[in-house]
């Protein structure tokens, strides 16, 4: 892609990240590459959106190097090249304001303070809103729009100052399914240019095909890394092992055949959970954006 | 007319009443947007101690009230960056602190019956002397012009702090420079409306222009509209009727404000009877979305099975085109099987 290929868009090496001195999340190493699409998952209060924010300087650095776009943060001055999606259920402030407005916003910390906006701009901030199926829309007070579309004006705001990695906190959290398809239909086009993205989603099904890789936490922690399959392979194990706990039901679930028909897969507990959706295998790219 | 304006006192009273009315709105569309309509309040406050202090040491009391204003604004802004969960009677303890101190010693300076200390509280505008102006003038003109080369500025921080400190913006730094704009125009107000009245005329001219402004942008310039005509007005109407100025003033914001809060509900009113939703759409209309764009007046339908749907809100309603064009289109849509489409983006 660039001569910044090699170069880990985020590399954290034993980083530890909290809030008021206390850790939340400790001893995360991670390393992700250019063009990755990943999901963060962990339950509530795993730390997910703590190493977002983290990474943002949002939360305090308490240990560990963490450097993005090979810089360590501390030392990063060019923040526009991270792009920021928050985790908002409104937009709707205490004040009118248009969408192109709030999008425009994406773009202040690349002039000067001084600098007034300029037709590229304004040009830019209309490439957003196309990007995120909203071009008709600039003109719209936000807080008239559905959350879903709240959600498209959030990302517009982030990608507008071309930002090489995007960090997205539940993007789909609260929003309807009709919506969800249109936001998806969004992050699956961004991954198509190549852009870098850690999300951060209870909803692996709507990310289907979008996300290669995934790693979830859990009390802080780091306990699975890797593809969507070998997901789906270390959650049915740990159904089992939750399984196999309550003795009677055990039986039961180990018994292949049972109520499953025309599978193909031998291994019925795991064939089962890779039919269930969110955690199929990623099918191959190319299938046209709307 | 033209007796107001034969008058030197009543020609300072109209630039200065002018000044106010473009200047307090454009600072207070950010304190409404940030939650903080009160916060002019308690700035006033604190100038009127710096007013006592000038009277005590005998200084200018504009400059006096204008440092003990900006040094609250910094104070304010330091201690709500530090998230404490005293701040807020941190501030009120500063607010209160600071009346009182200047009733205290503004009294003990001039005397119980102190014209001044009343012509700071409520305003003294026709006491406006022309260095007074001088000195306005310039005021506002800082105050103009920083807000106008920052506006989009503090409307990020303002909107989205968060984001904004995560996309590299200065946040405090931010807050602290609109934190003392605040502060300055509380001092220049402070001779129009009264030090106890200021906040009104920062906050009522955007709650009124916010009843039917579409954009932060337009909003903003109603406001400034609004301020000046009840700013202005206000001192011609206190003249003629022999009202005490800074309440007119007020009074006159606020009766536009109910005026155009009337105004909105009935055009929320009369646009909800021709108002018709389309019933369950899940499709998304929007370019190349597989639907026909229609330009209807200031927006753009799409004609969906025979319907024209404007997005609205987060929902579409069917519009009604203009006869002519409507029979065109319908012809058009059946004869195009394209859009028979159930609803679906994919």
């Amino acid at each position: 892609m660039s001569a910044h290929a090699d170069v880990p868009v985020l590399e954290l090496r034993r980083a530890t990240f909290g809030y008021a001195g206390t850790p939340v999340v400790r001893d995360l190493t991670l390393r992700i590459a250019p063009g990755e699409v990943v999901a963060l998952l962990g339950p509530n209060g795993s730390g997910k959106s703590t190493v977002v924010r983290g990474v943002l300087g949002l939360a305090e650095h308490l240990g560990g190097e963490v450097r993005i776009l090979g810089e360590p943060i501390e030392d990063l001055h060019e923040r526009h090249r991270v792009g920021y999606v928050p985790q908002r259920h409104t937009l709707s402030g205490s004040v009118r304001s248009t969408v192109r407005e709030v999008v425009a916003t994406g773009l202040l910390s690349r002039r000067p303070w001084w600098r007034r906006a300029t037709a590229s701009d304004r040009h830019t901030v209309e490439e957003a809103l196309r990007l995120v199926n909203l071009g008709d829309r600039g003109d719209a007070d936000v807080a008239t729009l559905s959350g879903g579309q709240q959600r498209r004006v959030l990302i517009a705001r982030a990608l507008v100052a071309g930002p090489e990695v995007l960090l997205l906190d539940e993007p789909t959290a609260g929003v309807d399914a009709a919506n969800q398809r249109v936001l998806a239909a969004v992050l699956r086009r961004l991954a198509e240019t190549g852009v870098t993205m850690v999300v951060v989603t209870h909803e692996l099904a709507a990310l289907r095909g979008t996300v290669g890789r995934i790693v979830e936490l859990e009390g802080g922690r780091m306990c699975f890394d890797g593809t969507p399959e070998g997901y789906a392979v270390h959650q049915a194990e740990v159904v089992r092992a939750a399984s196999a706990a309550t003795t009677g039901r055990a039986r039961e679930h180990s018994q292949p055949g049972g109520g499953h028909h025309h599978e193909p897969e031998p291994a019925a507990g795991t064939a089962r959970i890779l039919g269930a959706g969110p955690l199929d295998p990623r099918p191959p790219h190319g299938n046209g954006a709307a | 007319m033209p007796d107001i304006l034969s008058l030197e006192f009543m020609r300072h009273a109209l630039l200065a009443a002018l000044l106010v009315g473009l200047a307090a709105p454009l600072v207070g569309i950010f304190l409404v947007q940030r939650r903080l309509s009160l916060i002019g309040d308690g700035m006033g406050h604190v100038a009127l101690a710096g007013v006592a202090l000038g009277l005590l040491l005998d200084q200018q009391p504009i400059l006096t009230a204008l440092l003990a204003a900006a040094a609250a604004g910094v104070f304010i802004e330091l201690i709500r960056a530090r998230g404490h969960t005293s701040a807020d009677v941190a501030l009120a303890v500063m607010f209160y602190g600071g009346i009182a101190a200047g009733v205290v010693i503004i009294n003990r300076v001039d005397g119980g019956q102190s014209a001044n200390l009343t012509g700071f509280l409520f305003g003294a505008i026709t006491t406006t002397s022309r260095s007074d102006l001088v000195v306005f003038a310039v005021l506002s003109a800082v105050i103009v012009g920083v807000t106008l080369v920052l506006r989009e500025r503090f409307f990020a921080v303002a909107g989205d702090e968060e984001y904004a400190r995560a996309s590299g913006l200065p946040v405090l730094a931010l807050n602290i420079a609109l934190s003392v704009l605040t502060a300055v125009t509380v001092v220049v107000a402070m001779r129009v409306v009264g030090l106890l009245l200021i906040s009104a005329l920062m906050i009522v001219p955007n709650a009124a222009a916010q009843q039917f402004a579409r954009s932060f942008r337009s909003a903003t310039w109603w406001a400034v509209a609004i301020g000046v005509v009840s700013s202005v007005g206000g001192v011609v109407t206190s003249f003629y009727a022999d009202t005490a100025a800074g309440g007119t003033i007020v009074l006159l914001a606020i009766g536009i404000f109910l005026l155009t809060a009337a105004g909105a509900s009935v055009w929320r009113w009369w646009t909800a009877r021709r108002h018709r939703e389309t019933g369950e759409h899940p499709h998304e209309h929007g370019p190349g979305c597989g639907h026909e764009a229609v330009q209807h007046g200031d927006h753009v339908d799409y004609l969906h099975d025979g319907e024209l749907h404007a997005a609205h809100a987060d929902h579409y309603d069917e519009h009604v085109p203009a006869p002519t064009v409507s029979a065109a289109l319908h012809d058009q849509a059946h004869q195009d099987p394209t859009h028979e489409d159930g609803g679906s983006t994919r």
